[in-house]
């Protein structure tokens, strides 16, 4: 803990990292006790990932120096981290899929004789290493990759327990997991501290940060802003200090009007597990799907936008009854959907800016196939302003944009079809607070429009703060209805996880069909 | 999220320090081709003069042609193994139809439709079946090849008087009438690809087909309609092979894939789909073309030749390997 007079067991001062112009780390600073939990926070684009990249040997730092028991180090490459005691666990998981638990724990320095593979000194090496962490549970014979994303990230870590790593990294380690998996995560991290490694915990989530830190640094713009005990700091200080400015209301809620019924579902479901879901969505109303990882609410609103199958059920729109059996369907009905991941099923990285707005909508700036350009161009111009997408130019490949910007140019896509209903699955993953602010701006624009909103959040304060009304789905159900005024994140919580039962017809209280 | 984080600084650093490597990716291998044409000038003999330059470019347009459609199957993510067979096929196809008194016209469109119809066939099956193209094509290579020989007996068909000799023979002011078409198909394919909706489909398919679905776009019509146009492309090499040589040969075209998948690979167009540019397709030909027409002149027999042309593509490929390992 941070009383002990004692060295830090590791030091990093004055560390820059330049690419090309600019400063992604500007002299910035960080010590890890022994023992202790150390929140790295900051916007994305802050430089906390650069700085962990520094740490296990990813980058090296242009400038700067890093200590380790209080000898000046240089940290060459990953192996060369791993060699100092450094290990790094990152979001996207270090496994091979197809082979299993024990070969996987292995990889690298399997036991051989000759060349030969000594499996049975394989399988009892990796039941060592995972008794190490209390993950004996996980079968050694099982393909890694038919393991949930929970318990490949166990066997990472304890991968990285079992080389005897006194630094342990975690970028986003609960990005994916499970609640009752994240539950897990956090008591080995609070067993891997009492037994002296000290733990560089990157996260967004201000909960989890407090349960689990006991300092946090907070990073903005690559540059090093404070770094103080958890109890002498509070969750809005360090946001306020993360955006550098005062947030106030971040869930903006100006004054609708909510209309008649624009989105009516009833009784869609996939025939394997997922439904009967039956609902509606009005005018300038903004409805919230909150549930747990796998409850089902990604499925229901990909079946509405026709990007799976559905075994049953009817959809209306604007009161007129619509067959959708893929997205090119739903858009000429007019519902679109911004997807729960940007990268895989929204962006065409090697793209523009333009041809990312674009795509979808070209039909609507063509003669006979042939793109109107000045048309097709203005049009984006003018939602780059109003959407304040900030880029150099329409022409920039979109992958040089951060995460909010994205987010905006996919929303733009949508924006562009000028939609009856909009369906926003996570539509804050990944993007800053201060993006999130214009995020929530724009779906409120779209409200007061009269489009009908349908969003699928895992953060509850988030779906909580915008919604008109929210939904608990559990198990590919409905469970309970919740208006504004009646919900709080405890009652929510306790529908989605089923402590609590209600079987409720479902539909609003706009009344049914 | 934290991958993300990072991109728009990563990417400045690229756009600064890169400012002639983006050059080089864009028109590095022009550079290439430039410095290739100076080196045979000074050492194959006879190399530099306008009627070898005819030579090349003749030499150079059906492979260049095929290449043409070929880009848009890779750029899809695709590949099209059965193009030599179809420049077979449709050449036999076209040969058919004059022998059996068609006007020339007829054979000649008769030809492009056959070429058409097998890549309908391939698309079909890629797109509606979900079947690996790979495979598809390989099968249709032989298949494809199998039709050609039956139908005539496995012997060359010999056309006299052949009306649409001039295809592969005439020109325009000088300029071989092969050269002409293959310049056309460049332009309207570069427009296809750069200004219609189809085009960009096809770019946005390659590069995330998962995203280009969800954005409503009809992915499985799209990849038919690009099949169909290599099929085409391939039809339209066959009738000018067929024309060249006055006869419909079954064994026209063998080989001529790889040729054209080297051309477009050269030419910059990633085997992974979504990204590349037509024109640097023209130009991965041309490499081919003139590295075998400077190998000729200088009198290097025919084995070293092959040598020489593989190790070309592979050190080509190299380089764009080493490019995008620097990009990551």
């Amino acid at each position: 803990m941070t009383e002990n007079p004692i060295e830090p067991l590791l030091r990093m001062s004055g560390v820059s990292k330049r690419f090309g112009g600019v400063h992604a780390l500007d002299g910035v600073h960080l010590e890890l006790y022994s023992g202790e939990v150390h929140a790295l926070m900051g916007e994305n684009g802050a430089g906390k990932s650069t700085l962990m990249k520094i740490l296990s040997g990813v980058y090296t730092p242009d400038d700067g120096t890093i200590e380790i028991n209080g000898e000046a180090v240089i940290i060459q490459n990953p192996r060369d981290a791993l060699r100092k005691g450094i290990a790094i666990i990152h979001q996207e998981l270090n496994t091979v899929p197809d082979m299993t638990v024990a070969e996987n724990l292995a990889l690298g320095h399997e036991p051989n004789k000759a060349g030969v593979l000594n499996r049975a000194e394989l399988r009892r090496a990796a039941r060592e290493k995972l008794d190490l962490i209390g993950a004996s549970n996980i079968d050694v014979d099982t393909p890694i990759g038919r393991l949930s994303v929970g318990m490949q990230q166990m066997v990472e870590i304890a991968r990285a327990v079992a080389e005897d790593a006194k630094i342990l990294i975690l970028d986003e380690p609960t990005a994916s997991l499970s609640q009752s998996e994240a539950n897990r995560l956090f008591d080995l991290v609070e067993d891997m501290s009492s037994r002296g490694m000290a733990l560089a915990y990157i996260s967004h989530r201000m909960e989890e940060v407090w349960r689990l830190s006991d300092r946090i640094t907070v990073l903005r713009d690559g540059k090093w802003i404070s770094t103080t005990g958890r109890d002498e700091i509070t969750p809005e200080q360090v946001v306020n200090r993360m955006v550098g400015r005062d947030i106030n209301d971040l869930y903006v809620q100006v004054d609708r009007t909510v209309g008649d019924v624009v989105l009516s579902v009833d009784g869609l479901t996939n025939g394997r597990g997922i439904g009967p879901v039956s609902f509606d969505v009005c005018a300038g109303e903004l409805v919230s799907l909150v549930g747990l990882v796998g409850a089902g609410r990604t499925e229901i609103v990909r079946m509405i936008f026709g990007a799976d199958r559905s075994a049953g059920g009817t959809l209306s729109v604007d009161g007129t009854h619509v067959t959708i059996h893929s997205p090119a369907d739903a858009i000429r009905n007019r519902i679109g959907l911004v997807p729960e991941s940007r990268k895989e099923q929204a962006l065409f990285l090697e793209m523009s800016i333009r041809d990312n707005a674009l795509l979808g909508n070209f039909e609507r700036f063509s003669t006979a196939g042939v793109i109107r350009r000045r048309q097709a161009n203005s049009a984006v111009q003018d939602r780059i302003s109003e959407l304040r997408i900030r880029s150099t130019s329409m022409n920039q490949e979109i992958s040089g944009l951060s995460g909010g910007n994205q987010q905006k140019v996919v929303l733009s896509r949508w924006l562009m079809l000028k939609p009856r209903v909009l369906i926003l699955d996570e539509p804050t993953r990944g993007v800053d607070i201060g993006a999130k602010q214009e995020i929530y701006r724009i779906i409120n624009d779209l409200l007061k429009e009269g489009i009908a909103v349908l969003v699928v959040s895992s953060e509850l304060p988030e779906a909580l703060g915008i919604s008109d009304r929210v939904f608990a789905v559990h198990e590919g159900r409905l469970a309970k209805e919740f208006t504004r005024e009646n919900a709080t994140e405890e009652s929510v919580l306790m529908y989605a996880t089923g402590l609590s039962t209600e079987e409720t017809d479902a539909s609003g209280p706009m009344g049914g069909n | 999220m934290t991958t993300v984080q990072n991109t728009p600084k990563l990417d400045l650093k690229q756009r600064r320090q890169t400012d002639w490597a983006y050059l080089w990716d864009r028109y590095g291998i022009a550079g290439v081709l430039i410095l290739l044409v100076v080196l045979m000038s000074v050492i194959a003999p006879n190399f530099f003069s306008f009627d070898n330059g005819i030579n090349v470019a003749r030499a150079v347009s059906i492979n260049a042609i095929l290449a043409a459609g070929m880009t848009l199957v890779i750029l899809t993510g695709g590949i099209d193994l059965s193009v030599g067979s179809v420049v077979a096929l449709t050449g036999v196809t076209s040969i058919l139809l004059w022998t059996a008194g068609t006007p020339a016209i007829v054979a000649v469109v008769g030809g492009i439709i056959a070429g058409a119809l097998a890549g309908l066939v391939n698309g079909s099956l890629i797109a509606y079946l979900g079947l690996p193209a790979f495979i598809v094509t390989l099968g249709a290579l032989t298949y494809v090849r199998g039709f050609s020989y039956s139908l005539t007996n496995a012997q060359p068909l010999v056309a006299n008087d052949l009306g649409f000799r001039g295809l592969g023979n005439g020109g325009i002011a000088g300029i071989p009438t092969p050269v002409l078409i293959m310049l056309v198909v460049y332009v309207v394919l570069w427009f296809v690809l750069e200004r219609t909706t189809f085009g960009r489909h096809i770019y946005a398919i390659g590069g995330n087909r998962e995203a280009a679905r969800l954005a409503g776009i009809k992915v499985r019509y799209t990849l038919v309609r690009v099949y169909v146009i290599m099929g085409a492309c391939a039809g339209l090499a066959g009738v000018i092979f067929a024309a060249r040589v006055e006869s419909g040969q079954p064994k026209a075209g063998e080989g001529y894939e790889l040729d054209a998948i080297a051309a477009v690979v050269l030419g910059g167009t990633a085997l992974a789909g979504g990204r590349g540019r037509i024109f640097g397709t023209l130009v991965g030909a041309l490499i081919i073309g003139v590295l075998s027409n400077g190998l000729v002149l200088m009198n290097v027999p025919f084995f070293y030749q092959l040598v020489v042309k593989g190790a070309v593509i592979v050190l080509a490929v190299a380089i764009d390997g080493l490019k995008n390992l620097k990009r990551a």
